[in-house]
């Protein structure tokens, strides 16, 4: 026993005595807790995801950019102005001067214009959302081009609205990249892809120092950076899955922003006098997908009873406290031509009501396919609860996140309950995939979320193309409001929440920036007292 | 009557890896490539039933239809299985694993950043587990049916049942929060993540030879917690095989012998009988080093600790198959041979199996 | 029976523990007998099994102990501490946390009984047969064997349950199909043991079929160490599927199985501390039991004490 004992207290001294008490991080640099496992690649023309995006905002200039608070206020970055040609066909950019990438070369047109014709040579992930304006991986050399070393030009094939081809420019796809130095690093024409998947070159108000997958990412202060140097001179982001980590990483000092807290959490830290909230409000919506292929959800009146069904009140009060804002039209409040009513709430008797007329005055049986994370686990169980006193059993089917969204991209689900995120600031970007459905069979070619629901969305298809078109920004607004209210009326969409994004951060942090994408979330105004 | 013959050797089965004739060598090489084989083509058959579509990984839920064909092209999802399989073993052949859709890395190179992480926290845990399993396991051996014994028992059994990503959250809320004894979750304070060029991933090791002594104790103090909960269930099976060959060791003639020439107790048990049950405890020790190596995906979650099973778990929900086939061979490779490296061994120390 | 239960208590204890059995029956029972007794001396092992008997106990009383609906959700009611209303308090859905416990009792049973009654066969049957065959068959089953065995547990588990889809079912089956190859091992190298022996030899020159030398004289032999060694990893498959739970792959919500409690609660971790420590206290307790009991049960029936 002697032995026994003597090892554990050789083992408690070895834990305790090198403790070296750092009861805070240093004033020049932050440091974040973030679940950044979802990053596979740091090419701005790959980039497609959360934590991807934000690296990708922080790191690089885009063209053109909005104001957070305002996303109708659209502003110069790397173009300084532009101007759209009478036939709203042609736009024409002038490139800022004194912009220089981290290598010292010069930023110029022709090194905005090899971007945006890598994004469609490449054709990544969001490759189409430039394509969609027409441009091939055989004309975008044509469509594409730097006059001089200032100007930029850009022929578009139709006579879009100039908000909508603007917006998209905000998107990560708008993103410079150092010409030179990326085709120095290419391999059998892959225009530098594979090297700037784990590489960097930008010209952004950070550096990328280092990414090691699944560990952490490092960034460094441009000291240069044309629109003032930041005051952290690194940003060290640890990747923690769990939120539980997190926490005890926050509460303890050890990092200065905490960024995946789930909503209890986010409670119990509100008591602690050290740490402050930051919150803004989200693109991303809740919502579940309704299988037009079940026979039960085909029926309009199930449809509209299953709305009256969820407790909005009680998940974004208690489940997703503070996490989310009801919301029931597809356009996130802030987009344009957002609408803001959500005529839908708890109402178990309307819905026993419609369900009778319907036909299935005992309810029926159906599945859920449910991603298992925390927010999602906690609303599917509480929706479960409440169809339940209506009649309606509903069996939750748990997965991983790509397993489930396998199955419903296959069309195998009766009920999806998912997050959809917005890919640019335009609402195109959410019409496009709610209200627009030119092919409702299996094997169709574009497959939006109408189409995986099996809905076929009738002349909502063809007005969702016309807004595109509208060139008066008021009259487009009134367009798309009348998109959403139909599918709010009719679709196969149970659209609950919107995502409002938490970040939970020490005391002595100030300044950081919230944005309504991930893309917008800047950490170059940060300081630390 | 040969066939008989061999199979009675067989039988007596730490045999079969006998040195030797090149027959023998030529028997175990063939051996072990039929299990590499079978373990790839199994993995690659769980590859093909997952229902998770692995061109998701690669270009998101948003892409365009063309883009989704091009991607699924280019990994060779089209051909048929056999097809793909034969590419991938010829790869591999050619020492070639193939790239993670997930880390845009290689894969040789995501594992030699990843079982380095696993290999320190097993390393560690099972030093912990074999220091104070044994002396336990001995001490209970000889108040066998006493309450020390009993208490060796208990501590040993509620080491195995204890669920690990609870015992993990309770150790961080107590030794972390609460009283601050140890470095919370990573390998490092965030703040140092990036301060430390991997030489050998290890990162004790790279630590003392960046020569910072500072980091270096910070890294202790990061692994502690982690490796102590792991040591816990090593330590549990540890002792208690310690305590029943010390059991079967006390009770052999020489150690009669031996004490009716009047050598102390101490000596017999410390030096005699314990010197004698380290052969058996080699196997033992190893075998427990190995279910380690595999990687605790959920102490790795818990403890935002980068090793081999958290990548192995991570790439298989996104059907990243490149990764997961990659960190199959990494797993057999290590199951094996400690396998056989316990048998050597075995053979090595014990002068009965020498024959 | 009923000649054995007239006999009085002294008795039927003679008649156990008599030095010659008039019968291969009274023989049998009066092994048994003592097996009892020097089981019961143990007194770990006898708490041990009374933690398992106590939890068939609740598993069969669940709707008459729990005071709740265990999936009654009450969002007013959510994360209540421990109280008289409720003693182990309410969890995020403001659920009953002890009658969540109680209802979920039935699953941690229901998972150790099925991963026992389709593992413990399936390595018995091909561990005999490789050991009693030999040659080419001995030696595909252990190659098999091998590669089920240098697959960590955890990841094959994983793998099985979200190819064969998630649920409780399939979590069991996916344990199963890990759980067996130690089996198999231990049973090969029994049957190599007994292969050879004169009994085995004389059943055969009485003609019995290789099939019913495997079933009725090889198989029995090889039980008592299966035993021990399948009651010793009933916590391990406990926690196994404690951790699929714990990663959301394991039960079905709102099915309350314990590991998936524990994962459920442990966002309130600092604060609410019961929501998910209670169940891990109750994984805990129950794999106790079952190691006890299977400590126990070893040194009765595998003196050796070797694994």
């Amino acid at each position: 026993m002697r032995k026994f004992i003597a090892g554990l207290v050789m083992g408690t001294a070895l834990a305790t005595a090198p403790m070296m008490a750092q009861a805070e991080t240093p004033k020049n640099a932050l440091v974040m807790a973030f679940a950044i496992d979802d990053i596979i690649t740091l090419d701005p023309a790959q980039i497609f995801e959360f934590s991807g995006a934000e690296y990708a905002g922080n790191t690089y200039d885009r063209l053109i950019g909005f104001d957070n608070d305002d996303v109708s206020k659209i502003y110069g970055v790397v173009a300084e102005s532009w101007d759209v040609s009478e036939d709203g066909k042609t736009f024409t950019f002038k490139i800022r001067d004194g912009i220089t990438f981290a290598s010292g070369n010069e930023l110029t047109a022709e090194d905005a214009a090899f971007s945006l014709q890598r994004v469609i040579l490449l054709d990544q992930s969001p490759a189409f959302i430039l394509g969609q304006f027409g441009f091939t991986a055989d004309n975008v050399k044509e469509k594409i081009y730097a006059t001089d070393d200032s100007t930029l030009v850009m022929e578009v094939d139709k006579p879009y609205a100039p908000s909508f081809v603007l917006y998209c420019l905000t998107a990560g796809v708008g993103s410079v990249v150092d010409k030179e130095e990326v085709l120095a690093h290419e391999v059998d024409g892959d225009l530098g892809h594979e090297w700037l998947k784990t590489n960097y070159a930008g010209s952004g108000p950070f550096k990328l120092n280092k990414w090691t997958a699944g560990e952490s990412l490092s960034l460094t202060g441009n000291e240069d950076y044309w629109d003032g140097a930041p005051e952290m001179k690194r940003v060290i982001i640890q990747s923690v899955k769990e939120a539980a980590a997190q926490q005890l990483l926050l509460e303890k000092g050890d990092i200065d922003i905490a960024r995946n807290l789930e909503a209890d959490q986010l409670a119990a830290i509100s008591d602690n006098d050290d740490i402050k909230m930051m919150s803004k409000g989200k693109g991303a919506l809740w919502y579940l997908g309704l299988s037009q292929k079940n026979e039960y959800l085909s029926n309009p009146k199930v449809r509209e009873a299953l709305k009256y069904l969820v407790d909005y009140k009680g998940i974004s009060e208690t489940i997703l406290a503070g996490r989310s804002q009801i919301h029931q039209a597809f356009l996130p409040e802030g987009f344009l031509g957002a609408y803001n009513e959500n005529p839908y709430s708890l109402d178990i008797e309307k819905a026993k009501a419609l369900l009778a007329e319907a036909g299935y005055p005992d309810g029926f049986s159906v599945t859920m396919d449910t991603r298992n994370t925390t927010a999602i686990m906690a609303m599917a169980q509480s929706i479960q609860a409440t169809w339940s006193q209506a009649g309606i059993n509903l069996e939750i089917i748990p997965g991983d996140g790509k397993q489930t969204l396998t199955k419903y991209r296959a069309r195998q689900h009766d009920i999806y309950i998912g997050r959809w995120g917005p890919d640019y600031q335009d609402p195109h970007t959410n019409a496009s995939t709610f209200a627009w459905n030119p092919d409702n069979s299996d094997d169709a070619a574009a497959k939006p979320l109408a189409w995986r629901n099996s809905w076929d969305a009738g002349d909502l298809t063809a007005k969702t193309d016309a807004a595109t078109l509208e060139r008066d920004d008021a009259k487009r607004a009134a367009m798309y409001v009348d998109l959403q209210k139909a599918v709010l009326e009719n679709g196969p969409f149970v659209i609950m929440f919107q995502e409002t994004e938490i970040a939970s951060m020490r005391g002595n942090v100030n300044n950081f920036v919230l944005g309504p994408s991930f893309d917008n979330n800047y950490y170059r105004y940060v300081t630390k007292d | 009557m040969s066939a008989v013959k061999r199979k009675k050797r067989d039988g007596r089965n730490r045999a079969r890896f006998a040195s030797g004739p090149t027959g023998t060598v030529l028997r175990l090489v063939f051996s072990l490539a039929i299990t590499f084989f079978g373990l790839l083509f199994v993995t690659f058959l769980i590859g093909r039933v997952l229902p998770i579509d692995p061109v998701l990984a690669a270009v998101g839920d948003h892409a365009s239809q063309s883009t989704y064909n091009r991607v699924r092209e280019e990994m060779g999802l089209n051909l048929p299985l056999w097809q793909q399989f034969f590419i991938y073993i010829s790869n591999v052949l050619q020492g070639n694993f193939g790239q993670s859709v997930l880390t845009s890395n290689t894969v040789l190179d995501d594992i030699k950043r990843v079982f380095p992480a696993t290999l320190e926290l097993a390393t560690i845990a099972t030093i912990i587990g074999v220091v104070l399993g044994i002396p336990a396991g001995v001490f209970a051996a000889i108040n066998k049916g006493k309450w020390p014994d009993h208490m060796v028992r208990v501590i040993g059994l509620a080491g195995y049942s204890m669920p690990i990503f609870w015992l993990g959250l309770m150790g961080l809320l107590v030794f972390y929060m609460k009283l601050d004894w140890v470095a919370g979750p990573g390998r490092l304070d965030s703040f140092y993540l990036d301060y430390i060029e991997p030489t050998t991933g290890l990162m004790l090791v790279d630590t003392l030879i960046e020569g910072d002594m500072d980091l270096f104790w910070n890294a202790v103090s990061h692994i502690v917690l982690p490796a102590s909960i792991l040591a816990y269930f090593s330590l549990a099976y540890i002792a208690r095989m310690t305590r029943s060959f010390m059991l079967e060791q006390l009770s052999q003639e020489y150690i009669l012998t031996a004490r009716v020439k009047g050598i102390s107790e101490h000596r017999i048990i410390w030096r005699h009988a314990l010197g004698n049950v380290m052969v058996p405890l080699v196997t033992v020790i190893a075998l427990s080093y190995a279910n380690l190596l595999e990687g605790s995906v959920l102490t790795e979650i818990i403890f935002a600790w980068p090793g081999l099973g958290l990548y192995i778990t991570n790439s298989l929900l996104n059907a990243d198959m490149n990764a997961v086939l990659g960190g199959t061979i990494v797993v057999g490779a290590v199951f094996i041979g400690v396998n056989m490296l316990s048998d050597v061994l075995y053979r090595l120390l014990d002068p009965r199996a020498r024959r | 029976m009923t000649t054995q239960t007239q006999v009085s208590q002294t008795g039927l204890k003679q008649w156990l523990t008599s030095d010659t059995p008039k019968s291969r029956w009274q023989a049998k029972c009066g092994r048994a007998w003592l097996g009892w007794v020097k089981f019961t001396e143990n007194k770990l092992a006898m708490i041990g099994l009374s933690i398992v008997i106590g939890l068939i106990l609740v598993t069969i009383f669940a709707p008459l102990l729990a005071p709740y609906d265990p999936l009654a959700a009450d969002l007013a009611n959510r994360i209540q501490p421990p109280g008289a209303e409720h003693w182990f308090g309410t969890d995020q859905l403001g659920r009953d946390i002890l009658s969540r416990l109680i209802y979920g009792a039935q699953y941690t049973l229901l998972i150790v009984a099925l991963v026992v009654i389709t593992a413990a066969p399936v390595g018995l049957l091909v561990g005999t047969a490789a050991g009693f065959f030999g040659g080419w068959i001995d030696a595909t089953l252990m190659r098999i064997t091998d590669i089920f065995l240098a697959f960590p547990k955890l990841i094959l588990a994983l793998a099985f349950v979200s190819a064969l889809g998630p649920g409780l079912e399939n979590a069991i089956l996916a344990i199963a199909i890990t759980a067996w190859p130690p089996y198999a091992r231990i049973a090969r190298a029994e049957t190599i043991t007994v292969r050879k022996s004169d009994f085995i030899e004389a059943a055969r020159l009485q003609g019995t079929s290789n099939l019913g030398l495997i079933t009725g004289h090889i198989m029995p032999m090889c039980m008592s160490s299966l035993v021990v060694r399948v009651t010793l990893d009933m916590a391990g498959m406990i926690l196994i599927a404690a951790g699929l739970g714990f990663l959301g792959l394991g039960a079905q919500p709102p099915m309350p199985e314990w590991g998936a409690m524990v994962s459920e609660g442990r966002q309130f971790l600092l604060e609410q501390w019961w929501v998910a420590t209670v169940p891990g206290i109750a994984i805990f307790i129950v794999s106790l039991g079952f190691n006890l009991l299977g400590d126990g049960l070893r040194d009765v029936l595998d003196p050796r004490g070797g694994d």
